[in-house]
Parts: structure tokens; sequence; C-alpha cells
């Protein structure tokens, strides 16, 4: 159930793709993004999408993980497409009953159904390479000067941090109660939705009691080790920009202003 | 050991509510540098509350806590405090804040404001005195229970902590992590002059310890080394504690007409007076 989900998955590796600071890998996903929506035709839609596809190659992330990620987004990519095939303004070449399609609607559904492809392409790619506590760390730094405008980006990091630590120690104790609560005869697997939706109380209970009392534990341990927020702290890995990462970021600039300059091609 | 006093309570009373009754009625004692203190005490005596007052998580509602000569009152004092004293608790699992080992170690320095390079050195240096440099770039969901309790000892001795107290450490361990642990804490203070307060369970432990003090509703009743302690057995037992294996056997077999003594406590000690008795035994038969 959870686990077939690609999205927000991290496969470790040691790539160019990996090795990227993740502070620049962070933005660089961001004008990707933005790039995408300044992209009007074919030609730059196919060239953004190769590009996506070479990082993809170049981080040797098998692109059957990539076709998974999309499947469950697939209904969303059609209706899209659909959607702007009989909707365009233009000189109807087909037209069944009351419905149109036109050399633009057909444009315009390739166009889009790239472009929804080269998001999802791009931003897996930023998770795939880069590990959740990396990310976080990067997130922390970027926003760092938003903490002038009383921002807690501190205590964001900090929160995600911690939620990132307890994921498989809440998962393991779920496991624990489930079966405490089969022992004692609970049924969780059977029945409509409505009764397992019930069923799940009895786990439920117990775990939210449960991680109370961690927390509370946690916060007092964190304090003996005398955290007091994010005021004066510093950080034992230290991320530093190299040579790499400039010659990277240049290549991806390049690539970029190439997208953006397929604007003023006629197709 | 020095006679310095390492930290000191002046007649503390502690109460969670304001009219709950104490947990805690009038504990006067002193922790010398370098010392292994061990505290007892049956479930709720206020063994655990007196631990939080050694760091200031708890402050006492009358009376005073020093450590050296810091009063743990003293807001300004609070991260020197903290850090002078260490504390590691029962449940390894909500004790580690990171998802890589090293980052948990170096944890309580990145909030000390600690230089990079120096942070790296010491967090190093940290992890292989708990033993667990070669599990750095694991997550902790990853280790045993014995491997986790010493990432969190880890993370304390980080700080260079002059004192650590341990709060039933080892209670949630399997024989094999509390053994793994207790190594440890010997270690640390026999080889780095680290004062221990450890509050347990495990008669065996206590023993080890140079001295012992046994709390019963909220107040010492009992002080001394673990010999002296442990010779009491009918007190302890009326405390509802009990005392190391190797002292049990003896009382029985001196109840059986055997002539043993009376004060030994360690495993070590009655393997060999055993091991004398049958040697004499045979002789004799």
């Amino acid at each position: 159930m959870l686990r077939d989900i690609t999205i927000g998955q991290h496969f470790p590796g040691d790539s160019p793709v990996h090795r990227l600071d993740p502070r620049i890998k962070l933005l660089l996903t961001l004008a990707y993004i933005i790039v995408l929506f300044a992209v009007h035709n074919i030609s730059g839609m196919v060239l953004a999408f190769a590009v996506v596809l070479g990082l993809y190659l170049a981080a040797k992330i098998p692109l059957k993980v990539l076709a998974r990620s999309m499947r469950p987004l697939l209904p969303i990519i059609l209706f899209t497409a659909v959607l702007n095939l009989f909707f365009a303004a233009g000189e109807p070449i087909v037209q069944i009953w009351i419905f149109k399609i036109s050399k633009e609607g057909i444009y315009y559904a390739i166009t889009m159904v790239l472009r929804i492809l080269c998001l999802i392409a791009g931003s897996s790619l930023l998770t795939y390479t880069t590990s959740p506590i990396v990310l976080t760390d990067a997130v922390e730094r970027l926003l760092r000067p938003l903490a002038v405008l009383h921002l807690p980006v501190h205590e964001l990091a900090m929160m995600m941090t911690i939620a990132l630590r307890f994921i498989p120690t809440l998962i393991e104790e779920t496991e624990k109660i489930m079966n405490a609560q089969k022992a004692r005869g609970a049924d969780l697997d059977s029945g409509n939705l409505m009764q397992r939706v019930k069923a799940l109380i009895p786990v439920l209970i117990p775990l939210f009691i449960s991680s109370f009392r961690r927390a509370d534990e946690l916060a007092m341990a964190m304090e003996c080790r005398c955290y007091h927020g994010g005021d004066g702290r510093t950080r034992m890995k230290q991320l530093h920009v190299t040579g790499q990462d400039v010659v990277s970021t240049l290549i991806f600039c390049f690539a970029m202003a190439v997208l953006v300059a397929t604007r003023w091609l006629p197709f | 050991m020095s006679d310095e006093k390492m930290l000191k309570t002046e007649n503390i009373t502690f109460a969670y509510e304001e009219d709950a009754a104490p947990v805690l009625r009038g504990v006067s004692c002193e922790v010398r540098r370098g010392e292994l203190v061990a505290v007892l005490g049956a479930n709720g005596c206020g063994k655990s509350t007196l631990a939080k007052h050694f760091n200031a998580i708890l402050l006492p509602t009358e009376g005073k806590v020093w450590v050296e000569d810091m009063d743990t009152a003293d807001e300004n004092k609070l991260l020197d405090i903290r850090q002078k004293v260490g504390m590691v608790f029962q449940n390894p699992d909500n004790q580690i804040v990171a998802t890589v080992v090293e980052e948990d170690v170096a944890f309580a320095l990145e909030n000390l404001g600690v230089p990079p390079q120096e942070m790296r050195l010491r967090v190093d240096e940290a992890m292989e005195l708990a033993g667990i440099y070669k599990h750095r770039a694991k997550g902790p969901h990853k280790l045993s229970g014995g491997q986790k309790q010493r990432v969190a000892i880890a993370g304390v001795i980080a700080m260079r902590p002059d004192c650590l107290v341990l709060d039933e450490a080892t209670a949630m361990l399997d024989p094999r992590g509390r053994a793994q642990v207790m190594k440890t804490v010997r270690h640390l203070n026999r080889d780095f002059g680290i004062t221990v307060v450890m509050i347990t369970h495990y008669m065996e432990e206590a023993a080890e310890a140079d001295r012992v003090l046994v709390m019963s509703g909220g107040e010492i009743v009992m002080n001394g080394t673990p010999k002296e302690v442990f010779v009491r057995s009918e007190e302890m037992k009326s405390l509802r504690l009990d005392v190391p294996q190797a002292q049990e056997l003896c009382l029985a077999l001196r109840e059986a007409g055997l002539d043993v003594p009376t004060d030994i406590i360690s495993t070590e000690d009655c393997a060999a007076m055993l091991a004398r008795l049958l040697q004499t035994g045979r002789a004799d038969g």
C-alpha cells in the first residue's frame, strides 16, 4: 500500500547528480519547473523532456522507476490531454457531432502532456537523488534569510528531521499494537470499509497515546542535551560548493537558456 | 576519587503539583568527583525524580541542589549545568533525535555552538569511547537496544560532562545489551574519572558501585558501600528490594550451617569462596 508510492523515495548512488550540492539541486529543480512554463511549443517540450531523461541516465536511475511513479497520475494526464484536444480555439479539421478537433487542439494537447511528464520527472529526480536528511538541511539553509522575518525556519527543519527519525519507530510500534490487538481477537482485515475503519480505532488510540509519551520524553532528552532553539547553533556537516557544482550549474543554465530560446522557433 | 564534591542536595523537597503529596521529602546527599554511585529503591520511591534534579530538569520545591558550586535554580548557568551533568534515560528510542548515528552524537555539540572541525573530533572520540564508531553511518532503527543506548551515551559524553546520570538506562535491554552498556559505563568511570550516578533495579550492577543509596518513600534510608548496604539483607527485603544473587547464596549456605562470610556480594568473590570451601571440604573429608 504505502510501499508502492515512489514519489519521495530515495535511491542512493554516487553520480554527479547525487553529489551535486543539495541547495543548488533544489534551486535548479525550481528553475527547471519555471522554465517549463516559459516554453510554449512542441520542439521546446521535447527538448525539455530529453534534458530530464538525460539526467536520469546520468544518475543511473532506471526509467522503469520513473514510469512507475507516473502510473497513478495517468488519469490526470489523460484528462488534461482530452480537455486541450477539444476545447482549444482554432480551425476544426475533424468534427464529430458537437466535438471539434482543431490543429491547435492537437498541438496544445501534446505540449501539455509533455509538460506534465517533465514536471513529474524533474521533481521526482530531486527526491530520488537526495536523501531526506540532506534535503531538510538544504531547505533550512536556503530559508535561513527568512528567519529575519520571524519565520521559524530552524523549528520547521527540526520538526521535519524528527518526523523522519520517528517514521521507522512508529511503523514498528503500529505493527506491535496490531499484533497485540489481533492476539486479543481483533479482526483488522475483513468487513466493509466502515467496519475496517472502526477496527483501526483500537490501533490508533494506543499509537497516539504512546506517541505523546514519546514526544514528552524526547523533549526532556533534548533539553538534557542543551537544546535551546536555533540561536547560536552550529552544524557538524558543512555544505561546500565545489568546482564540479559550478560546472554542473553552468551546463544546466545553458540548457535552460536553450529551452527558453525555443519560444522563438516557429513550431 | 577525590573529596571534591560533584553533586550535592540540601534537604530537598519536591512535589509535582502544589497540593499533591511530595515525592521527595528532605533528601540530602553528596556525590564526590569520580565516584560511581548506585541509587536503589522500589517503584515510586522518588529515585527518578531525584535524578532529574541533578541537571535542573526539575527544580526543588524547597532546598537547594548544587552542581560543583552552581545552584541549579540559577537560570544563567542552565547550559553549563546541563553540559556538566549528562543524563541518559530508559528508552533509547525516545532520546535519539537524528536519523544518522553520528548526527545524533553531534546534536548536543551543535546546540552548544561548537565549531565544526572541533565537533568532528569530539564526535569521533565519543563514538570510539562508547564503542559504536563502526555504526556511525547507520540509521538508529537498524541498531540493537544495547547499541542504541550506547549511541545515547555517546551523544551525552560528546559534551565532555564531568558527571553522567543514568536513569534506569539498562532496564529495557536484554542481558547482552546490559553488559555492553555497563562495560562502557565502567570504562568511562575508571579510565576517564567521570562521576556516575546510576539508578537501577539490578542488584548486580549496584554491587559494582563505590557507594549505594537506598531510597524509600521519598527519603534516603541507607547510604554506604555495597557491602555495608547489602549486609542488611532483612532491611532490604522489608523495602521490597533484593540483594545480589551471590549474597543470597551465601546467606542460604550460612543458614545451612556452613562457615561463610556475610559480606560477599560480587559473583567473582562468591565463586572464589565456593572454590575454597570445596577444597577445605575435601581436605577435611
